[in-house]
């Protein structure tokens, strides 16, 4: 196996933006996910539709719509431009596009996690005397870890195999944004460079089995705990 | 305690219109399945509000829609109890038991939770995961947890209906002395006339989502003796029995009851059938069953094409069922005296 120092930048970089990704996403994602589990609202059909987007969109498709918003003339690019701040072609971007990719997932396993909750436990815990946000502490999250677990390595499976919708907003600059799908892309361009290409395809391999063992690890030990 | 609701909801095709005062510390609420009884237990534990109306807890008012009043449930201090024990899976049974008791305000804690705990034998489980528990013992820490918040008012929605018959009776108990012994109201909800002659004072019965009648235990066992499988169902509660020919004799009345499913412990509760009880207007000469008791006929009451006869002896009393023309064959009239077979294996112990 043979891995270059760019290479070695890859597999971290792709780690970060992963693990940034999935991070950032995590709060919204259980609010999102308690939204469209316990409450009933006008337009919750169109806040799905609009969650669910990106999982039947193209990632390029993704990609360039935020091109749009984040680059210099965007709406949120010329904000952000004036405050100082530039996203497009950083390692940054590489993680909007990632957690927006991502995002149905991690909202889709922690939502099936509430619906699984049964509804007389919250009933108790108010008649109890508990607020809803110690509801939501003490009952509700315990009960959705496993969901938000298997939301968690889901998304973050999926940010690692982030290619479309990141070499758009990100581009593939090695050592800068080059992450590992997109440094297997540029070997798989030169046929010379095969052996490097598997190298990085199994260093994947290896990433995800180990993100697939911790996964299952977690919710053993959450299902022993009685979270479901 | 006081309960006081006028209210309506419309959910789907079902309308529900309730208007109610009734005051007693344990109140029956009975009806079939779709009566409204699930309604209103949300309706007072603030999970449901009513389109209309008001609820009255003693004098506090917990929802009014004209003062657009409507009180949450964590502040309504109404303790849950449901048909399946609903514990928090991911809390031993500790941390469920103290949920409620350490959201409670010190002014309002009324239960010590030792004293409750042994009352409801819990020692042995505390640290155990609820998983781990038997149906009973999840129930009777569902109830412990209830009860350890200091309601002021417990709502026990079918708590025995998941459980089977053996365990069904072993629970009571716990029911009555928890509420008795610290205090607290209850609501009692049930489909079963057994447990609301065991549970309740006073009985509402709910038909279509309206209130039927307000009634009691015992007139409740007459009215569906007709229907019910086992007519009236008669609840005795005995003690000091004695071992007598491999059966277990029990002092009734001025006589003694012959039982064959006894126990020599202090007490038990059996249960008799009305149908179970053969009448003789003499002294029959010569009969198989182990009990024939000198009863005097207390009153009469019809229902449908059954005449319910109510015997005494002494302090205690039983009720039989027979058809109309029987009734007449046999001249009963209340202040005549019968005869009364009953074979030692028709009483079913309970506990």
């Amino acid at each position: 196996m043979q891995l270059a120092p760019e290479d070695i930048t890859a597999i971290r970089l792709s780690l970060q933006i992963a693990l940034t990704a999935t991070l950032l996403s995590l709060p919204l994602g259980f609010a999102v996910a308690w939204l469209l589990s316990f409450k009933t609202f006008r337009g919750k059909i169109l806040l799905e539709v609009f969650i669910n987007l990106p999982l039947t969109l193209p990632p390029v498709v993704i990609g360039y719509f935020l091109l749009l918003m984040l680059g210099r003339n965007g709406w949120a690019g010329s904000l952000l431009n004036e405050a100082g701040i530039q996203l497009i072609f950083t390692w940054k971007a590489a993680v909007i596009a990632s957690a927006t990719v991502g995002f149905p997932l991690l909202v889709r396993s922690i939502r099936l996690g509430m619906d699984s909750i049964n509804r007389q436990l919250i009933q108790a815990a108010e008649s109890l005397g508990s607020s809803w946000f110690d509801t939501l502490l003490t009952v509700i999250l315990p009960l959705s870890l496993k969901g938000i677990l298997a939301g968690s390595s889901l998304m973050f499976a999926r940010s690692l195999g982030e290619f479309g919708a990141t070499i758009i907003v990100a581009g593939n600059i090695p050592g800068l944004t080059q992450t590992i799908p997109l440094a297997i892309y540029d070997y798989a361009s030169s046929p010379s460079s095969a052996s490097m290409a598997l190298s990085l395809c199994l260093v994947s391999v290896a990433i995800s089995v180990v993100v697939l063992f911790v996964h299952e690890y977690l919710a053993g030990t959450v299902e022993k705990r009685g979270g479901s | 305690m006081r309960l006081r609701i006028e209210a309506e909801k419309q959910l789907g095709n079902f309308h529900f219109n309730i208007n109610a005062d009734i005051t007693d510390k344990r109140i029956g609420i009975f009806g079939e399945s779709g009566s409204g009884k699930s309604t209103l237990v949300h309706m007072l534990s603030g999970h449901l509000h009513p389109d209309r109306g008001e609820i009255f807890l003693d004098n506090d008012c917990i929802f009014s829609s004209s003062r657009a009043l409507n009180l949450q449930p964590r502040h309504r201090r109404v303790g849950l109890v449901f048909q399946k024990p609903s514990l928090f899976p991911h809390l031993s049974v500790s941390r469920n038991l103290f949920y409620g008791y350490r959201r409670c305000s010190k002014e309002h804690r009324k239960v010590t939770p030792d004293e409750l705990i042994a009352v409801l034998k819990l020692d042995g489980l505390l640290e155990r995961g609820v998983l781990n528990l038997s149906g009973g013992e999840k129930q009777r820490v569902a109830l412990a947890r209830a009860v350890l918040a200091s309601p002021r008012l417990l709502l026990m929605d079918e708590p025995l209906s998941a459980l089977d018959d053996g365990l069904r009776f072993q629970i009571i108990p716990y029911l009555k002395s928890v509420t008795e012994q610290f205090g607290i109201p209850c609501i009692f909800i049930s489909h079963s006339v057994v447990e609301m002659q065991l549970m309740a004072n006073r009985i509402l019965t709910l038909q279509s989502g309206r209130l039927n009648e307000e009634t009691t235990p015992d007139q409740l066992a007459r009215k569906t003796m007709a229907r019910s499988q086992r007519g009236y169902v008669n609840l005795l509660e005995l003690d000091g029995a004695t071992s007598e020919g491999g059966l277990f004799a029990y002092r009734w009345g001025d006589g003694r009851l012959l039982i064959s499913d006894g126990n020599s412990r202090s007490s038990a509760l059996f249960e008799l059938s009305s149908r179970d009880i053969i009448l003789f207007q003499k002294h029959p000469e010569a009969i198989s069953a182990r009990n024939l008791l000198e009863c005097r006929v207390k009153e009469t009451f019809s229902v449908d094409n059954r005449v319910g006869i109510v015997l005494s002896s002494g302090n205690s009393q039983l009720v039989a069922e027979i058809v109309h023309k029987a009734a007449d064959e046999l001249q009963i009239t209340a202040g005549s005296t019968v005869f009364a077979a009953i074979k030692a294996s028709s009483f079913r112990r309970l506990i």
